[in-house]
């Protein structure tokens, strides 16, 4: 009996010990890799910038959504050329999708970048690259959501859907509407 | 020559996923590209090794009762350890392999070789048969990943052997790894029971 609690208690104890050390090894590596992936992701989105987009971040709330979107203005020269906006959409087929998309100062689309998602391997998974394929409307690079419809042609929109991944196509679109409200919103607040 | 016997052992004879059928959630999980399917086999290999080795050297001083319990926490430690590490030095792969590395706690593959293999043999042996089982594993979801791969996108290991659009999508997804692994085990069954 008293064998077994020992036992069982100090190879606990041990374990604990063992990843303590282990986390405390690695903390600083995870974080600088997790923020070395968005600076790529945010340089990759925007127009040419001299500015550190990170160090200007603001958090803009869009009514109706859940959480904040972050947004990262970028200047060049002290003039203001585009921001990134970190969205997201919670319609996917399986799980959040995380995406960054880059505006030009009138809030056309730069470029996007994924940042972590879920959806179907070979169906859904192909929105890293669909919606910037020249073929037909797939492209959504140079579409200003002020004036084109940023919908599928399915629902009365201007953007082919992923074939047999209308879904994921939704909620990539959805999060693209609401990434250019936020950037619309923090638009306005730099003028007033 | 006996430790050579048991990595051979590993590999063909009890080859965990052609004959003990063991892992099959990670197996039929991650291998829709071979290079995922590759790092999934070397990662459940690398903590296979560890909690081989370490269920060997406390094998004595384990009561009986409470064995289950102390490799389960063994494993679960080597698995916690190693996400960490993947999240520090190969994000990219970490983020691929998603939920699948802390599910190697589960592998059956690990537990059954700490109860069959590590608790009633040395340090040594039960390193090689870590080895021989992990490459083993490895060996398999690298073979499934190519085949599923090649199948369904006209690739093996990202380069293009054929256009993609000849390609067949059911391969990559699961229904697809049901069928390649009842062919690859096949064929595994054939060529070792001549």
């Amino acid at each position: 009996m008293l064998a077994m609690i020992l036992v069982l208690t100090s190879v606990g104890i041990l374990s604990g010990l063992i990843l303590g050390w282990v986390h405390s090894l690695t903390e600083g590596p995870v974080e600088e890799a997790a923020r070395r992936a968005r600076i790529e992701a945010i340089s990759q989105v925007l127009p040419p910038f001299d500015n550190d987009p990170s160090a200007s971040v603001v958090d803009i709330s869009v009514s109706g959504q859940p959480k904040p979107f972050r947004v990262y203005p970028a200047t060049e020269g002290g003039r203001f050329v585009g921001a990134a906006v970190e969205s997201y959409s919670m319609d996917g087929f399986s799980g959040e999708i995380d995406i960054i998309y880059g505006f030009d100062a009138e809030g056309a689309v730069v470029d996007y970048h994924v940042m972590h998602h879920a959806e179907t391997p070979g169906l859904g998974a192909k929105m890293e690259q669909w919606f910037r394929m020249p073929e037909g409307h797939r492209s959504v690079i140079g579409l200003n959501p002020a004036t084109a419809r940023v919908a599928v042609t399915k629902d009365g929109g201007d953007v082919d859907a992923i074939t047999a991944a209308t879904i994921t196509s939704r909620a990539f679109l959805g999060a693209l509407r609401e990434a250019h409200e936020a950037f619309e919103i923090y638009k306005k607040q730099q003028n007033s | 020559m006996k430790l050579l016997n048991i990595i051979y052992n590993g590999l063909v004879r009890e080859n965990p996923t052609f004959v003990l059928l063991l892992g099959m959630c990670p197996t039929l999980g991650t291998t829709g590209s071979a290079i995922t399917g590759m790092s999934m086999g070397l990662a459940t290999m690398a903590v296979l090794i560890c909690s081989n080795m370490s269920v060997s050297a406390v094998r004595r001083i384990v009561p009986a009762a409470v064995r289950i319990p102390v490799y389960i926490v063994l494993i679960a430690t080597f698995v916690s350890a190693l996400q960490m590490l993947m999240a520090a030095y190969l994000p990219a792969l970490n983020a691929t392999l998603g939920i699948f590395i802390p599910l190697i706690v589960v592998n059956c593959i690990l537990l059954g070789r700490a109860e069959a293999f590590a608790s009633r043999n040395g340090v040594i042996a039960s390193a090689a048969d870590g080895i021989g089982i992990g490459l083993g594993f490895t060996v398999a979801l690298t073979l499934l990943g190519a085949c599923r791969e090649f199948l369904g996108t006209g690739k093996v290991f990202g380069f293009e052997i054929y256009p993609e659009t000849y390609g067949s999508l059911i391969f990559v997804l699961a229904p697809g790894a049901f069928i390649v692994l009842g062919l690859l085990m096949a064929v595994f069954k054939h060529f070792s029971t001549r």
